[in-house]
């Protein structure tokens, strides 16, 4: 970058006063400091207000939904916003998507966190480093690939594992498998968990390797093993980047569409079972159903989009907030 | 016990371990019990084996190394194969994944699918290629970079060059949360603004601006970050010899940072090629080749691999086409990625780290 030949192109302003200068130095007198000081404030400021039309149209949307709705959108097990009265409720999609991402959630961190420390201090350097670079593409691979490969690859692959868990955890009764196809809840977990490991892993990469280098070789002078550093410097310092990295996984589990809407096969009802197929996510639910939804579906599916974004919204903004209270990292290339 | 080293005198302050095949010792052991164990039983799934064989290599492992080298040793080692588990589980399936897009796109992947639409092909019959989904996503996702960039780096220069106080602050959090709406709101949200309330129909244009709704905030994260890198003895150098602030930002402060910024864009770029959901409210698909982003339903990419998976009647010729747009899908967002992350690298500001 040569600067130098911007010297010629602005001439110092004639006779800026002492007193102005302050000001100059803000940057808010010259016409074209104020327009483009206008233009990016008004950029930042578009996105405020980008936020808050997506919350005013879709509520606005959801109301009229909801006060045509003879049933209670909360509890009710049906979707049937097209009948006469229209009956729908939100109980089944809200139990499907926390059951889900509970699945997905209780997989992925321990394997991200084991992966993450793998990275960082168990591989040998080239080779971790190779690996955090083949998990960051992984990130960038589209849901809908992940759905075509949970549906055509991992389904037919789940009879196993299915017939396993039930001869050894069916008598758990949240285990119990009938034979029908392993299009569940919880295969649909399964595949949540691979589609959030990368995000999970990369954050948390990020802070074990902020680790000040002095705490583990503190722990290690005083014959620590490698383990015992790991408890003792790592994690303690880690933990609540990994809480926001967990949370900001749960985020994308809790909005995944395509990939739940391709595995699942969906109904409206809730088994106890975990392995029977049934059951529905929000997302899911409204590309499912949008095909055919009538004005009033539509609106309907706007009602559960909204629960789903005030949802989604309270997770990442915890998560942001953990964040934000440490200031040593930054969840940019999340 | 101290048969484990058998150095002639041991040193006092090392106290005893086991040599560096142990591990493999342990695990060939084990995987040999294990298969015993599950032959003699009769059991056939693979998975109870391998299952056997783990928990024999944890516990033996554990067992042998609490003797010899002590329990914290013993816990070391356990922690460190529980990692390796970890590693391992997650990589079988993910390089499944790649594994089986490569092996089953490239079958039908070639010169005449990508250069054909579906036009008249039915879903079960094979032929017919991508060509109108690869022209939709190319203008869709066009579209929305063109929305996009400029608000995302404005946002980002009023962030880092101007940005203080409240606002900033608060369109900081926005953003951070923005990054998380699920891309299937963000269809909805155009959906009730531009179908059902401005009265729109379907196009490519409406899919567009939901696609940028998701890439804002990566636009302006990436951005801010890289703005923040440039030292601000540029700017004070600049500022000094009277340019104003305007344009020593666009002068000296964004083609200083021009590299990392095209990386964030083609990073964000990459992101919103493979959102299906978006897609699936407001651009709906099309057989058949439509140019005009502005009007009439189109096809794109995430959503043909959805169509010929849903609407195939479990036919072989129209999961190969999936497959193979997959394929496609994966390999233009890797070279997007990896031509991103080469720019980058080569860009990147000799900040030292």
């Amino acid at each position: 970058m040569d600067i130098t030949t911007q010297k010629p192109a602005a001439p110092p302003t004639p006779g800026p006063a002492a007193p102005a200068d302050k000001r100059a130095a803000r940057g808010a007198t010259r016409p074209g400091d104020r327009i483009f000081l206008a233009l990016s404030r008004g950029s930042g400021i578009f996105v405020l207000v980008l936020m808050a039309a997506i919350a005013a149209f879709l509520a606005y949307r959801a109301s009229i939904a909801i006060s045509e709705d003879e049933a209670n959108f909360f509890t009710t097990f049906e979707w049937n916003p097209s009948g006469i009265p229209p009956e729908f409720g939100i109980a089944v999609l809200a139990f499907g998507t926390v059951v889900s991402s509970i699945i997905a959630m209780v997989i992925a961190v321990p394997i991200s966190v084991g992966i993450a420390l793998f990275i960082t201090h168990y591989a040998p350097r080239r080779l971790g480093g190779l690996i955090a670079y083949v998990i960051d593409l992984l990130a960038a691979v589209p849901s809908i690939v992940y759905g075509l490969w949970g549906a055509l690859v991992l389904v037919p692959h789940m009879d196993g594992l299915y017939g396993w868990l039930d001869d050894y955890f069916g008598w758990t009764g949240i285990l119990e498998w009938n034979g029908g196809a392993p299009r569940s809840l919880f295969t649909v977990g399964i595949l949540l968990a691979l589609m959030i490991l990368p995000i999970i892993t990369n954050v948390s990469r990020e802070v074990f390797r902020q680790v000040p280098r002095m705490h583990e070789e503190a722990a290690l002078a005083l014959g620590a093993t490698r383990w015992e550093v790991i408890r003792m410097s790592v994690l303690p310092f880690g933990r609540s980047g990994v809480i926001s990295a967990s949370m900001l996984g749960l985020g994308r589990a809790l909005g995944e569409t395509m990939a739940v809407a391709m595995v699942l096969s969906p109904s409206f009802d809730i088994s106890a079972s975990l392995l029977d197929p049934g059951g529905g996510t929000f997302a899911q639910n409204i590309a499912s159903k949008f095909n055919e939804a009538t004005e009033m579906g539509r609106d309907a599916l706007i009602a559960s989009g909204l629960v789903l974004f005030v949802i989604t919204l309270l997770v990442n903004g915890a998560a942001r907030l953990i964040i934000a209270r440490r200031k040593e990292y930054s969840g940019a290339n999340a | 016990m101290s048969n484990a080293t058998l150095s002639p005198q041991r040193s006092s302050l090392r106290g005893a371990t086991l040599p560096k095949w142990f591990a493999w010792a342990v695990a060939a052991g084990s995987v040999v019990l294990g298969l015993g164990i599950s032959a003699a039983a009769g059991l056939g799934s693979s998975i109870q084996w391998a299952l056997i064989a783990a928990i024999l290599f944890v516990v033996g492992s554990y067992g042998i190394s609490a003797k010899v080298e002590g329990r914290r040793q013993a816990k070391d080692r356990t922690a460190t194969s529980l990692v390796w588990v970890a590693f391992l589980l997650a990589v079988i399936p993910l390089a499944s994944l790649i594994w089986e897009t490569v092996k089953r796109g490239i079958k039908v992947l070639d010169g005449y699918f990508l250069t054909h639409s579906m036009g008249v092909v039915a879903d079960t019959e094979p032929g017919g290629g991508i060509y109108h989904a690869i022209l939709g996503t190319l203008e869709q996702v066009g579209l929305a970079t063109l929305i996009s960039v400029p608000i995302g780096v404005l946002t980002a220069i009023y962030l880092v060059e101007y940005g203080r106080g409240r606002l900033a602050k608060a369109v900081t959090f926005f953003v951070d949360v923005m990054t998380g709406i699920p891309s299937i709101v963000a269809g909805l949200f155009i959906l009730s603004l531009w179908i059902l309330i401005l009265g729109m129909g379907y196009s490519g244009f409406a899919g567009s601006m939901a696609l940028s709704i998701l890439m804002i905030p990566v636009v302006v994260r990436s951005t801010e970050e890289m703005l923040k890198l440039v030292p601000n003895e540029l700017r004070e150098a600049s500022l000094a010899l009277g340019v104003p602030k305007w344009r020593t930002i666009l002068k000296v402060v964004l083609p200083t940072s021009l590299g990392g910024i095209t990386t964030g864009v083609m990073l964000a770029i990459a992101r919103i090629t493979g959102e299906t959901a978006p897609v699936l409210l407001l651009v709906w698909v099309t057989n058949f080749i439509n140019s005009n982003p502005f009007s009439d339903p189109q096809a794109s990419l995430p959503m043909y691999i959805y169509l010929q998976y849903a609407n195939s009647g479990g036919s072989g010729a129209a999961y190969d086409r999936a497959w193979a747009a997959a394929l496609t899908l994966i390999a233009f967002i890797m070279i997007l990625n990896l031509v991103a992350r080469g720019i980058a690298r080569w860009k990147a500001p000799k900040t030292g780290r």
